[in-house]
């Protein structure tokens, strides 16, 4: 039987490709899927497109192709990514440069049509997903982008076509795995439970490493070879169940508690996980280890696509500013809160504008904030004060976090270590809404170019 | 027994929210933590960082309880000036809970 093999090329922008060379050099796998685009991504692309309008795809776009896309293209290894972030056709453009430079012959599909920034007035009032409320004006006018994510129609369509490299814009992240599927193995789009299997291995896998060992709550010091962890690999055949696997030869593990960690990780509810292609019930899965690394998937259940599309909307909120400074014991926590104490006390001198002021100290609260244990707080060997402020001037911003500076002298003993002063780190907020199909659909655009090396 | 021998959580965030799943290794604990950690248990713990409503399931095929807490990182990732800025170590925060509760209530 036909087992179709479909690998994670990254989890996000800034992961390693190395583990994708590797597995399309070992030729363990079909289709390799890059999925980079997290919420985040969008505002970082945002500001290199506003920088030069040729850019706001990811910068590890070309890279990666360079290092993947000659051994794919002679191992007939097909590459789906959405490192086309806000400007998939200048990524493209740049890729079919770098495959004519390689000498190589594929072809390239691009998906467009995910961007509604520039068409908003079509979808207003662009209601907020969770509170029911209008866009504001004001919101519009800071908006940074706002993009569908899309489903794996138009990437399925551009395989169709005989895409060897599909790049494209938002899409959904499991919608990038299930393209591939649907296309290899002819599945119906109304089969939902199929359709709902096929994007659960798009789940499994779009956080790379998060399902072979990396990031796992559990027994985590009993994995080893996280230093050449391996990235995962899905075998799917026709049927009800996938096998979870990752390639040959590499680190970390793919477990029980590895797939079922990841498969409700950040789905929300649990009996309906809503994505552009199904709503998928996890609810009665069943997980089961069947060889070493190697975990089966089967009881997914799947209900008909939500009527809407899911868009996002940035818009820039302010900036921070932030720095961080060291002290030692004794008296470590309360010579850091004297600290804080001082800063406080200069910038409502300064009279600047701050809308939120928040003091950490690494090694006692940072993370945990009001809910850490205070047991040991006056025992402690060393503690650092983080101390980031948020206003919608970039100039207090950092006027503010440069107060740390001079405290290396004029503050309490033993300050060290200063760091993290420096720009003003532009922040975003967001604003989702639903949007319908038809309008967005019809301005999706699948293009097909060939490259004759 | 400590609770890293009975359970291991999971946290991130999707826009404002933070989705927690916390996963028992034996039917036996998943027992005593679904009856210890109610939805209201977990959003009093946690209403000192400052969040909403805080939505519960169960999946008990997976030995797995679900929450997802609303509101709860100033407006998001993007926008959160924390050091956890996508609420990655609400995972233990929530196994403190946990272990607080066991110790309080041990079962049987």
């Amino acid at each position: 039987m036909d087992t179709l093999r479909i690998g994670a090329g990254v989890g996000f922008y800034g992961d390693t490709f190395l583990p994708a060379i590797e597995m399309i050099q070992k030729q363990a796998v079909d289709y390799v899927c890059f999925e980079d685009l997290a919420e985040l991504t969008l505002a970082i692309l945002q500001k290199d497109r506003a920088r030069n309008p040729q850019e706001g795809y990811t910068k590890d776009l070309i890279p990666m192709l360079k290092a993947t896309l000659s051994d794919a293209v002679k191992n007939g290894i097909r590459i789906i990514t959405n490192a086309g972030g806000l400007n998939p056709r200048a990524a493209a453009d740049r890729a079919i440069d770098v495959a004519s430079s390689m000498g190589l012959t594929l072809k390239v599909g691009v998906v467009q049509g995910d961007a509604v920034l520039n068409r908003l007035d079509e979808f207003m009032p662009f209601q907020h997903m969770e509170t029911g409320a209008a866009l504001p004006g004001d919101i519009r006018s800071r908006a940074l982008f706002a993009n569908v994510y899309l489903g794996a129609r138009p990437i399925v369509k551009a395989l169709e076509q005989g895409a060897d490299l599909v790049i494209t814009g938002r899409v959904a992240d499991p919608s990038l795995f299930l393209a591939p599927i649907i296309h290899h193995l002819g599945w119906d789009w109304d089969d939902w439970n199929q359709v709902a299997l096929g994007t659960v291995v798009g789940h499994l896998l779009e956080c790379s490493s998060q399902v072979t060992g990396g990031n796992h709550g559990g027994h985590w010091d009993a994995i080893t070879g996280l230093d050449h962890i391996g990235f995962p690999i899905a075998e799917i055949q026709n049927g009800d169940e996938i096998i979870i696997t990752k390639t040959p030869g590499t680190g970390g593990r793919v477990s029980y508690d590895t797939v079922r960690e990841q498969l409700l990780y950040e789905i929300h509810n649990p009996h309906a996980y809503r994505t552009p292609d199904v709503v998928v019930d996890v609810t009665g899965a069943r997980i089961e280890e069947v060889g070493p690394d190697r975990v089966k998937v089967c009881g997914i259940k799947g209900t008909p696509r939500p009527q809407q599309y899911k868009a996002l909307l940035g818009y820039q909120d302010g900036y921070m500013g932030q720095g961080m400074l060291g002290y030692s014991w004794p008296d470590a926590l309360k010579k850091a809160q004297a600290t804080e104490s001082i800063l406080r006390a200069q910038i409502a001198r300064l009279g600047v504008p701050v809308e939120e002021i928040r003091a950490e100290y690494l090694g006692y609260n940072s993370l945990h904030g009001p809910l850490a244990s205070d047991q040991y707080a006056d025992q402690l060997n060393e503690i650092y004060l983080r101390f980031a402020v948020r206003t919608q001037d970039r100039r207090a911003a950092e006027q503010i976090s440069r107060l740390m500076v001079p405290l290396a002298l004029g503050g309490p003993p033993t300050a060290s270590g200063l760091i993290g002063v420096d720009r003003a780190r532009g922040l975003m907020g967001l604003w989702p809404s639903l949007v319908d199909r038809d309008p967005v659909d019809q301005n999706v655009h699948v293009t097909i170019e060939e490259v004759r090396g | 027994m400590k609770i890293q021998d009975m359970a291991y959580a999971r946290s991130s965030d999707k826009g404002d929210h933070v989705d927690i799943s916390l996963f028992t290794y034996t039917e036996d604990c998943y027992q005593q933590l679904k009856d210890l950690l109610s939805a209201e248990q977990v959003r009093t713990y946690f209403a000192p960082m400052g969040i909403g409503i805080v939505e519960r399931w169960e999946v008990p095929g997976l030995m797995a309880l679900k929450f997802v807490i609303q509101n709860a990182l100033d407006g998001g990732g993007s926008h959160s000036i924390r050091a956890d800025n996508q609420g990655k170590t609400w995972s233990g925060a929530l196994l403190r809970l946990a272990e607080h509760l066991t110790i309080e209530k041990p079962r049987g």
